[in-house]
């Protein structure tokens, strides 16, 4: 109780009411092995009643220290490391990576590589996306769209475990291109897959868009507006849900996004409903890019000529892509040794955490858990 | 259907009856008192249904087990009631206490000696099937403003609890 | 003995009205036996056709097709470690899952299983069901104060508020469903051939009352009835804590359930009175609403041969299961480990067989018509109580009591008042 308060200190602790029913505020803790908090994350309460007067979250339990870890590794021993930090979309955090990199050494990667990595990011994206359903559907109650999406992620996982080897932590990409050449069938299995998958995100909007419970819990639930979004530096589709049509692949577009046709859908009113129609409509796009990609990728190597021992030149970069969950950035200081100086990680789920306090604030307890799911965060990627 | 047993189970009714409403004034523990009522409670609907009058048994548990005593459980819950535990459960009056149940005690046995004559020697033999309608037809017809006025004291309570409770939050 | 048998065959009177006490006492066993059986089939079925709402299998190892999982989950729970909380009030901690299994059970004694197959028939029959299914809150406030804990506290006081608060929902539905039993017109908007009717509260005159009029009371002042069935069926779902109203005894929600503290036999004692309340808030809806044991169309489909036909009902659903169970029998893996369970599951299905072939016996075949249409009925309730928990969200505490006081109390009441006025003026 008093290691509680003494983090809540900044929140003031009133005096309690002086009322026959002698109620105060009350302090509660959501522990760090909680069934809904998609990871060791330890959320303060304060609540007054059933209200929410304030949080405080408490992280740091999945910290490993990986970008310690980066100080001691050479740069292509760096790369697996990075698919451990978001677990849930281990391609994006290796294309960042890789990316920035290569910005460092002023190498490009070639087209084939190029396609071959958005279709890859794309299908990335879809999986944790559909993770995110389940998982955020489980948490309001609905227990059956969680079964459904896995078998549904089933395919992706096989598609990547045909190309690379691995399920989640993929290890895909490498400084300057790919390493692996796509298998026989990866268009067919890509083919077969878009096929596959339409109605089945038909199959999850029937059994949540327009249902009563669903609208009740998720609408107006979790509000934050544009103006505080961009104040906290929020990104992803919790920023395109309050209204900015603001993504890193439109505006400052990266590896062969600008060669495809593609929307950027946007929410009004900044709530989990807007959230959850975001993310829904972002799948539908995703799988509109890889239906462009599939069909026309170029001849021609997958890997650019980079020398065996990376050793960049002496300066730093930022480069920053856009993750599913939102701007995941790398910011990497080289001192011209086969080491980075320093690698430092923007994680979106870590900056997306800040604004759960404003978004709760005055909300139900129920509704606590409902927008730490609508955050879609990963403990892998907040603590590090 | 003639009833069975009369004697005993008035006899069993009757002892759970005071028994319970013993153990209400003697636990120390706030719930069990409430206990110990909801069980006189039960008691007394049987006795009920021992005199004819089903609907009246049937309203009791409902409301009464049902209801009224769920909110006394609410109330001794959300209070804090430790305190009260810890406390004497029989202060220094209990003398003139005792004194005092003493003559309501031989005011009630006078009573009884005196009018014996007014108490019939049985129960009337009230056939079962009317007392719900009886007791429609007289609430509906005879006593219809006293029930509306029953009703609207309810409305008033519950209008009550809401504006103290509401002005918390 | 044999003439005891007989008369008992013959008179029709429930044994509670007719004072046996030999025939009271093997009706209660029977009852109880058969609501345990019941319940056990449900703790089953629900594990099975979540599972395949889910797209998965649910229990498939213990006994074929996970037959035995309810013995298994019974023998674990009745050798678990029985914990009492520190700090916990013994005495309360004991008695409250007691406290709801008796309020649940003691239900089933005014329950009609057909005109004459009740353990009794009070006057007051749905008086005295809503009034004991009101008891159990009782012992839900006693499970969480019990506890000693905070958490269940928090738990027990909501889930006791939320069924105290749809009792009133309910008992307004019941209401209009027992005002619908002092008409006498036939049909669906019937015109009265008498002036005024008494009505009755007791659950076999209720149905009775149905056959009278020649129509469901799911029908009588069409929407009316239908809209009556539809509050009790959504209060009743919100009365035994089931999905979507489960947010009291969720487990990925801050305050956790009222029966957190309770393990092993008194955490069993707690699931089977919920089940037991399931079964029996369905079994008030289908004697108020869906003709309690009538079987479908007795007027429209009359006759010598459509009794026929339906009485041929319950030995083929019977042969129907059996035949379920074999075809699982040939569906099973041909591998030596499977011998056991290929056998289990084709005993089982011979069971079932046998019991549908004694079903076709003209003798069984009628007195089991009423018992046979009114679990049926009660069947498909619990179907439904699975299939909303696999497809729904859960409300909020708040969106719930909204839900309970704000829609279906106006509601219900306004459809008691359209009810009376349509009663009278028709």
């Amino acid at each position: 109780m008093t290691d509680a308060t003494k983090y809540l200190s900044h929140l003031e602790l009133g005096e309690p009411d002086q009322t026959f029913l002698d109620s105060n505020e009350l302090i509660i803790n959501m522990g760090p092995q909680h069934p809904a908090t998609h990871g060791v994350l330890r959320v303060i309460l304060k609540l007054d009643g059933e209200k929410v007067l304030g949080t405080e979250c408490v992280i740091g339990y999945l910290h490993r220290g990986v970008e310690k870890i980066a100080e001691h590794r050479t740069y292509t021993m760096f790369n697996p490391y990075v698919d451990r930090m978001d677990y849930v979309a281990a391609v994006s955090n290796g294309l960042g990576y890789c990316e920035a990199i290569e910005k460092l050494l002023n190498i490009e990667a070639p087209p084939r590589a190029n396609y071959i990595r958005v279709i890859l990011t794309e299908l990335n994206r879809l999986a944790s996306h559909m993770l995110w359903l389940g998982t955020h559907a489980l948490d309001i109650g609905a227990m059956t769209p969680l079964f459904y999406t896995f078998r549904d992620r089933e395919e992706i996982l096989k598609i990547f475990e045909k190309y690379c080897g691995a399920r989640l932590t993929t290890h895909a990409f490498r400084i300057g291109g790919c390493q692996y050449e796509t298998y026989e069938g990866f268009e067919r299995d890509v083919q077969n897959f878009l096929k596959f998958v339409p109605p089945k995100i038909d199959e999850y909007e029937e059994l949540l868009t327009t249902n009563r419970i669903w609208l009740e819990r998720t609408r107006g639930v979790g509000l934050i507006s544009a103006k505080d979004c961009i104040a906290l530096g929020v990104t992803g589709p919790v920023l395109r849900a309050s209204g900015v049509k603001w993504d890193i692949r439109k505006a400052k577009p990266y590896a062969s996004y600008s060669d495809f046709d593609f929307e950027i859908p946007t929410g009004q009113n900044g709530d989990t409903y807007d959230r959850y129609l975001v993310r829904m409509r972002e799948m539908r796009q995703s799988l509109r890019i890889i239906e462009q990609a599939v069909g026309k990728i170029p001849e021609g190597p997958i890997m650019a000529k980079v020398p065996k021992v990376l050793k960049p030149p002496v300066g730093e970069i930022y480069h920053s892509i856009e993750a599913p969950k939102g701007e995941l950035g790398y910011f990497v200081v080289s001192d011209g040794s086969t080491q980075p100086y320093r690698v430092r990680v923007r994680p979106p789920s870590f900056v997306n955490l800040q604004a759960l306090d404003l978004m709760v604030r005055g909300q139900l307890v129920a509704d606590v858990i409902a927008v730490i799911g609508t955050l879609d965060i990963v403990l892998g990627e907040v603590d590090r | 259907m003639q009833p069975v047993a009369t004697t005993f189970f008035f006899y069993l009714l009757s002892g759970l009856a005071i028994l319970g409403g013993a153990l209400v004034i003697t636990r120390r523990n706030p719930v069990h008192s409430a206990l110990a009522l909801i069980m006189t409670l039960l008691a007394q609907a049987g006795l009920y249904l021992m005199l004819y009058a089903p609907f009246v048994a049937g309203v009791q548990i409902i409301l009464y087990a049902g209801g009224i005593m769920v909110l006394f459980l609410f109330v001794i819950m959300l209070v804090n009631i430790e305190k009260a535990q810890k406390q004497e459960q029989f202060n220094k009056q209990w003398l003139v206490g005792i004194a005092a149940a003493a003559a309501l005690g031989v005011l009630f046995v006078l009573v009884y000696m005196k009018g014996k004559a007014l108490f019939p020697e049985r129960a009337l033999q009230l056939p079962e099937q009317s007392n719900t309608q009886e007791i429609a037809v007289l609430l509906y017809g005879q006593y219809m403003f006293a029930f509306e006025i029953a009703s609207l004291l309810l409305l008033v309570a519950i209008i009550g609890a809401v504006v103290m409770a509401k002005k918390r939050i | 003995m044999l003439d005891y048998i007989q008369g008992y065959l013959s008179s029709n009177l429930t044994p509670g009205q007719a004072g046996n006490v030999f025939w009271v006492t093997v009706y209660i066993l029977i009852v109880f036996g058969g609501i345990s059986v019941a319940v056990i089939a449900m703790n089953w079925l629900e594990r099975k056709a979540l599972a395949h709402f889910q797209v998965r299998l649910g229990p498939m190892r213990v006994g074929p097709h996970g037959l035995l999982q309810p013995i298994a989950d019974a023998i674990k729970l009745l050798t678990k470690e029985d914990i009492i909380p520190s700090g916990a009030d013994t005495f309360v901690f004991w008695i409250a899952p007691l406290i709801i299994l008796c309020a649940a059970f003691t239900v089933y004694i005014v329950v009609p299983f057909g005109p004459t197959h009740a353990i009794t028939d009070l006057n007051i029959g749905i008086l005295f069901m809503l009034g004991v299914a009101s008891l159990s809150v009782l012992g839900i406030v006693m499970a969480g104060w019990a506890s000693n804990s905070h958490y269940p506290l928090i738990g027990a006081l909501r889930s006791s508020a939320q069924m105290v608060s749809y009792e009133v929902a309910m008992g307004m539905a019941v209401v209009s469903a027992i005002l619908m039993t002092s008409l006498h017109g036939l049909g669906m908007y019937g015109v009265a051939a008498k002036s005024t009717g008494t009505g009755t509260l007791s659950m076999i005159e209720i149905v009775k009352m149905q056959q009278e009029q020649q129509v469901w009371f799911l029908f009588k002042f069409f929407p009316l009835g239908l809209i009556a069935f539809a509050i009790f069926a959504i209060a009743m779902v919100a009365e035994t804590n089931r999905a979507p109203f489960d947010l009291p005894e969720a487990e990925s929600e801050l305050t956790a359930g009222f029966h957190t503290e309770y393990s092993g036999l008194r955490w069993s004692l707690f699931m089977l009175g919920e089940y037991a309340a399931m079964i029996a808030v369905s079994s008030i809806a289908v004697t108020l609403w869906l003709g309690g044991w009538m079987r479908p169309f007795p007027h429209w489909l009359a006759g010598e041969t459509w009794d026929l036909v339906f009485s041929l009902f319950p030995g083929l659903t019977f042969l129907g299961l059996a035949a379920i169970a074999f075809i699982g029998v040939a569906r099973m893996p041909k591998h030596p480990y499977f011998k056991i369970q290929t056998a289990g599951l084709g005993g089982f299905g011979a069971v079932l067989g046998l019991i549908g072939v004694v079903l076709f016996v003209p003798l069984v075949r009628d007195r089991i018509q009423d018992i046979y249409w009114f679990a049926a009925k009660v069947a498909v309730f619990m179907y439904l109580y699975i299939w909303y928990r696999a497809t729904w969200p859960r409300y909020r505490f708040d969106q719930l009591m909204k839900v309970g006081w704000k829609v279906l109390l106006p509601i219900a009441i306004g459809v008691l008042i359209l009810t009376a006025i349509l009663g009278v003026v028709l």
